[in-house]
């Protein structure tokens, strides 16, 4: 890639975590253009708010490389920052600050940059310009959170997590946001761990599990790499111990099967094809079907069938960060 | 949006000018925040000026010289009764009189509750009276009273004393009495300048430490050094919201001091407020210290009680340092808000020049640079 926005080798991050080293970033290499929306997609606790700050010059890596803009961070910090805006995965603004002001205050921070009334502009919060900060819904906290990232006119932005706990329309309506960004020509860098975000807004998406990129392409790319377009999921009725879904393995169109904790996922070519097959092979051992359902193959897919396991799966689990607090906390 | 991707189109700001100059100037923006976020909270302002404003009137009000409290006793009826009680109603309407030009504040007043004896003896068993005035005929009284209670000995105490002299008593000694109650040497006129050092520390401790902590947590601190803002002028512009926010702390407790309560300002006023400014930078330092690395609301309010307790208790705000023992009076003169009240009041009640308080100065001055060097070697940004 001539050229690229950022360039990562070998980066890893080890945390002296209470018990013992905790290895949140075990080894990553990324490439990303000027101009390219690039998704960091993978579980809680996977890696990413540590890549991105360290990509933001806000975190020491333990070791590896790091160039932004062609920059390094210990010789350049200030130029870098000049070029980049950042969003973290929370931040807690000032309650009694009013919008204008804040956006007004970070303006001030920059060399070069937007006006401010041009930036709560971008992010449809004219009519709130006045108000203060805690009477921001949490999507208008949010995108405020983005407008301010915004203000300096960055050639890179990043955004941690930006539509971690909003409602619907809120999400929708940051997408949107980004999606702006990308067509002015900025190079943005999101971490979600929402795959219809990733497939949404990234032209590409490095899916991200324990500290390693564990994929890497176009969301359409790593769909493709399945081999199938679709997937049937279906669970069984009837008496007796499930059959193991290696029984399903072998018919019309099916290439792969996964046990489910309340059925069975196949992932197939051709649908037409494979239900039937599926009907017939059901009817021999007499169980009848209790649940059948198709859809797209989505990334969440490509993560079950490269880790095992689901994206959201590990929400409570060991590795799940604290309790947010900050600004999502009324969001 | 069809406005392209260029850095060079009319959206963006003008270069600056003017008005403009202080609209992108970090520090103005950064100070102006401070002072926003001041004064949008009405709360905040009552613990800084309504606070400090109350104890000093509560204090000052409950240690003020006043007339002494009339003392009520029981006399029983009987003869000899009503010598003692023409005798005390004298010494009231002498009283009165002499009260009138002000003198004699600390003799009480008399009242007098005749009573039979039975019944004035269980009022005194059951504490309604201190006193039991018990006549034997015109020569002789008893004195019925409970020696362990205090107001009961003084009591007797000044009865006996006026019903000596009325009948004839003379005292062999001629005795004045001189209270001292001269402006600039009441307890009033200490507190106030000790409240003003006060609020200064807790302005250090709170404005600056843990304000820092907080934007910590809230990870605001790491989204400002996410931007090319200068950090230098982060921490001036706290540093000079502290001291803007002295003029209206000092002014208060001031005015009040001299409106209120006759405190003379017998120094200059501008070496009070130097004096001031010497301690807010010291109480900022420490402040920046606390915040340094603090990262939980815990352990910035364990840090901040651990640096202000101590201060409180002996740095001779509310008492004289003096009553502590000498082993200790190294450690209580090192401590900058002994260093701070004290250099105030010799400032404001004993007219203390430059360099009568220069060695406070040094010292407050010594507490700034070195937690000033210390805190921002050791800040914790991110
Ligand atoms: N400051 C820290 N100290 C110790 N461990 C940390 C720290 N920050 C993150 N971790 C751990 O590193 C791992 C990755 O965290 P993070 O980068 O926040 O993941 P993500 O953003 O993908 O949820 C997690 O196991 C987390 O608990
Ligand atoms: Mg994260």
């Amino acid at each position: 890639m001539p050229d690229p926005a950022i360039r990562v080798s070998g980066l890893r991050k080890v945390y002296r975590g209470r018990s013992g080293p905790v290895t949140a970033v075990d080894g990553i290499d990324l490439e990303i253009g000027r101009g390219e929306c690039f998704g960091l997609l993978g579980p809680n606790g996977a890696g990413k708010t540590t890549t991105v700050e360290i990509l933001e010059g806000l975190n020491e890596p333990t070791s590896g490389e790091v160039e932004v803009l062609g920059l390094r961070w210990s010789a350049d910090e200030k130029a870098i920052r000049e070029r980049i805006g950042v969003t973290l995965q929370e931040t807690r603004l000032p309650d009694k600050e009013t919008v204008r002001e804040i956006v007004r205050t970070f303006r001030s921070f920059y060399r070069e940059g937007l006006d401010p009334e041009d930036v709560i502009g971008r992010v449809a919060l004219e009519s709130k310009a006045n108000a203060f900060i805690e009477q921001l819904s949490g999507g208008q906290q949010q995108r405020l959170a983005v407008a301010l990232s915004m203000v300096g006119d960055p050639e890179i932005l990043f955004l941690d997590e930006p539509t971690t706990g909003l409602d619907p329309q809120s999400r929708r309506q940051l997408w949107d946001l980004i999606r702006g960004l990308g067509e002015r020509g900025r190079t943005v860098v999101l971490t979600t761990h929402y795959m219809d975000e990733a497939e949404r807004l990234c032209d590409r998406v490095a899916i991200v599990d324990r500290g390693k990129v564990i994929a890497i392409g176009s969301p359409a790319e790593l769909i493709a790499r399945l081999g199938g377009e679709h997937v049937v999921e279906f669970a069984l009725a009837g008496e007796g111990p499930p059959p193991p879904g290696s029984d399903f393995a072998g018919l019309d169109s099916v290439l792969a099967v996964r046990d489910e904790a309340d059925g069975y996922s196949l992932t197939v070519a051709e649908p037409h094809r494979a239900i039937p097959a599926l009907l017939d092979a059901l009817d021999r051992i007499g169980r009848p079907m209790a649940r059948l359902t198709t859809r797209h193959v989505s990334l969440e897919d490509v993560f079950v069938s490269l880790t095992g396991r689901h994206l959201r799966d590990d929400e409570t689990g060991e590795r799940a960060p604290a309790p947010r607090r900050g600004r999502r906390r009324r969001g | 949006m069809a406005d392209g991707g260029a850095r060079t189109r009319g959206r963006r700001t003008d270069p600056p000018h003017g008005p403009n100059m202080l609209q992108n100037s970090p520090l103005f923006q950064l100070y102006a925040t401070r002072m926003r976020d001041f004064y949008r909270q009405p709360a905040r302002i009552f613990w800084v000026y309504g606070f400090p404003t109350l104890l000093a009137i509560v204090l000052g009000t409950a240690f003020q010289n006043r007339e002494a409290e009339p003392i009520s006793i029981d006399l029983v009826e009987g003869p000899g009764a009503s010598w003692v009680d023409s005798a005390l109603g004298a010494h009231n309407e002498a009283l009165a009189r002499d009260r009138v030009s002000g003198l004699r504040k600390d003799v009480p007043e008399v009242l007098l509750r005749r009573a039979p004896e039975a019944e004035a003896i269980k009022r005194l068993n059951t504490g309604k009276t201190p006193l039991v005035i018990e006549p034997k005929g015109s020569e002789s009284i008893v004195y019925r009273y409970d020696p362990t209670r205090p107001e009961a000995a003084a009591a007797r105490q000044t009865v006996d004393e006026i019903l000596q002299r009325a009948r004839g008593r003379k005292d062999p000694v001629v005795t004045s009495n001189l209270p001292v109650q001269e402006r600039g040497s009441r307890y009033i006129d200490f507190l106030i300048p000790g409240l003003i050092a006060v609020n200064t520390m807790g302005g250090g401790l709170w404005g600056l430490g843990f304000l820092l902590v907080n934007l910590r947590i809230g990870k605001l601190l790491k989204r400002f050094v996410a931007t090319p803002m200068p950090r230098r002028d982060f921490l001036l512009a706290l540093l000079g919201a502290r001291l803007t926010f002295l003029v209206p702390d000092l002014t208060v407790l001031l005015l009040l001091g001299t409106l209120m309560f006759g405190m003379p300002i017998r120094g200059n006023l501008g070496l009070v407020i130097l004096v001031d400014v010497a301690g807010a930078l010291a109480f900022a330092g420490i402040g920046l210290l606390v915040a340094c690395r603090t990262s939980t609301t815990e352990a910035v309010s364990g840090l901040m009680n651990l640096v202000m307790l101590p201060q409180w208790l002996f740095s001779g705000v509310f008492f004289a340092t003096d009553r502590f023992p000498d082993s200790a009076q190294p450690f209580i003169q090192a401590l900058p808000l002994t260093q701070t009240a004290g250099a105030l009041r010799r400032v404001i009640l004993e007219g203390a020049g430059l360099v009568e308080v220069a060695p406070a100065l040094a010292i407050l001055g010594a507490w700034a640079v070195v937690t000033f060097v210390l805190a921002l070697r050791y800040f914790k940004w991110t």
